[in-house]
């Protein structure tokens, strides 16, 4: 069965900047994928890429088995888009934002009205139908563009950042929501900084930088794959240091941080206590901020 | 990359941003109906009246009736001129309403056509608005005036298309007043407006015809209000569609080349 999403040797490049370099996928009907990676790395020029907004260098991208310089508007009739920036309009109200959006999709009045009144419902905002844009806070704005991505009940969703700037509650509707709308049929595509998301929500995830794929896997087997299944992490003393390199264990010293990846923690923090001068050692499972970390390096981006 | 001059593909989708920024319009309707009424009865008060009683008559034109149609031309101007300058940069820049709009199934072609022809739409709203109090006043004549209003949608889309190459060109919404200053206030006072070009040097004639669209718009406007239909009538009308399609070509792509990246 043909991908939702399928891209090989996509390319693009601004002027002189290469963006997004050759890099191959494809997206499979029903499941949630992520994109991750510092910024710069070229998320959201991927996403403007298969949104049909901002058109291709080179290489192939087949969005639904159409090309997006040629069926544009066949295309986005059939996704729904949360980007990055907030972008509602603030001349209308809640309703009148979904309103006028599902105009644009040829959605006929009636039909608009019903849909608008579920989708505030979905996102927990019927009390705010009637309440202009620039009186929400950010985390009912974000909710707002969701609906506002749904209103065409789109066959694929791509989030930029769908979270982002979020308070914990809001982050945990919308994780909600998408899970929802994957288990009713829906494909979506999200990019996020928040690694603790993608582990929950992705069923695949790739990690990019400078424009180029680093990884891609299932979250679990990345981490397993790349970093083991726990981390020891204690005090960065020359007394450690020296301790674990007699030991012959692999570290990573990271500040005042030296961390161990293990598949067996215990065992080896109690040796650690037992043989090395440490007065902190502390175990924890491994994350996918250890790969992305791993893999990106801890420079600092733009 | 496509030329400046290449025709743009734009599809019938582009009346839903029309329609989305007449529905803007209503919500505000009392703030947008009033200015241009409480204008044509400050200009035909203070100009018409006042200065026209030392001026007399033009061509055997009183004054005032001289004027009204310079009134109308310079309202169908201002509206799309401003609409599609500050107005369309507001919702380009400020308000990312035409990003969000291109995720949809309308293309940025469809998006900016959609704002072009809202300007024109704007000078049609000043027009009918003005047209009664021009009427009252009894400075022109009907059925014939009401040529105005068809005439104020395609000027109003040259002044649109016009007004577009300058927002899809400036680097801010500050350096739109270069072109609010140095292009449209001469060519209000210098086309025919308020007096007749005859009584400048022959180069203001020449220039004015050339390159200010308002002097075509004012000579059409008042072949309609006198009325008085001339033998010019063909050349202007025909500079006025020809600059229509020349400015609102160039300014869809211009406005494609800004902002799909």
């Amino acid at each position: 069965m043909p991908g939702i999403i399928e891209a090989d040797d996509l390319t693009k490049t601004y002027n002189d900047m290469v963006a997004v370099s050759h890099i191959r996928f494809c997206v499979k009907k029903g499941e949630i994928f992520g994109f991750l990676g510092p910024n710069g790395a070229g998320k959201t020029t991927t996403m403007r890429m298969i949104e049909c907004v901002s058109p291709r260098t080179s290489g192939t991208l087949l969005v639904f088995g159409m090309d997006p310089d040629k069926n544009p508007a066949e295309i986005k009739q059939r996704i729904g888009v949360v980007p990055q920036e907030t972008n509602l309009d603030l001349d209308f109200t809640c309703a009148g934002n979904l309103r006028t959006y599902a105009r644009y999709f040829d959605i006929p009045l009636p039909e608009a009205e019903k849909r608008v009144e579920n989708l505030l419902e979905f996102v927990a905002l019927t009390e705010k139908r009637d309440v202009s844009i620039d009186k929400l806070s950010g985390g009912m704005k974000r909710r707002l563009i969701l609906a506002r991505a749904l209103i065409n009940n789109p066959d694929l969703l791509i989030l930029d950042e769908p979270t982002i700037g979020l308070d914990p509650q809001a982050r945990h509707l919308i994780w909600e929501r998408l899970r929802l709308l994957q288990a009713q049929g829906h494909t979506i595509v999200l990019t996020t900084h928040y690694l603790d998301e993608a582990a929950r929500l992705c069923d695949r995830l790739v990690i990019m930088d400078n424009g180029t794929f680093l990884i891609e896997g299932k979250p679990a087997d990345l981490v397993r794959n790349q970093v083991g299944s726990e981390i020891v992490e204690m005090d960065n003393t020359p007394d450690v240091i020296s301790c674990l390199a007699e030991m012959g264990v692999p570290y990573e010293s990271l500040g005042d941080q030296i961390q161990v990846a293990t598949g067996a923690s215990r065992e080896l923090a109690k040796t650690l206590l037992d043989r090395c001068k440490t007065s902190r050692v502390s175990t924890r499972p491994a994350t996918l901020e250890d790969v992305f970390l791993k893999l990106t390096g801890r420079n600092l981006r733009e | 990359m496509p030329s400046i001059f290449s025709l743009p593909r734009v599809s019938r989708r582009a009346i839903k941003v029309w329609q989305r920024n007449l529905d803007v319009f209503w919500k505000t309707w009392k703030v947008n109906f009033f200015p241009p009424f409480i204008e044509a009865l400050l200009y035909l008060t203070a100009i018409g009246l006042g200065i026209g009683t030392y001026v007399g008559a033009i061509d055997g034109v009183p004054y005032i009736n001289y004027i009204a149609p310079a009134i109308l031309a310079i309202s169908v101007m201002n509206s799309a001129f401003f609409e599609c300058t500050y107005g369309s940069y507001v919702r380009m820049y400020y308000q990312k309403s035409f990003d969000a709009i291109i995720a949809t199934p309308l293309s940025i072609e469809d998006v900016i056509a959609g704002e072009l022809l809202w300007g024109a739409t704007r000078s049609v709203i000043s027009v009918a608005i003005m047209l009664p109090v021009l009427v009252a006043f009894g400075v022109i004549s009907l059925p014939f005036s009401l040529f105005a209003i068809p005439l104020a949608f395609l000027a109003g889309l040259t002044f649109a298309g016009l007004a577009m190459c300058f927002t899809a060109i400036t680097p801010s919404i500050d350096t739109l007043n270069y072109p609010s200053f140095l292009f449209i206030t001469p060519m209000m006072l210098f086309s025919g407006t308020f007096f007749p070009l005859s009584v400048l040097p022959a180069i203001f004639q020449y220039v004015a015809l050339a390159v200010f669209p308002l002097t075509h718009l004012v000579a059409l406007m008042r072949m309609a209000t006198l009325p008085s239909a001339g033998t010019l009538l063909p050349l202007h009308l025909a500079w006025i569609l020809t600059a229509t399609v020349i400015f609102c070509v160039i300014s869809i792509n211009l406005m494609r080349r800004r902002l799909i990246v």
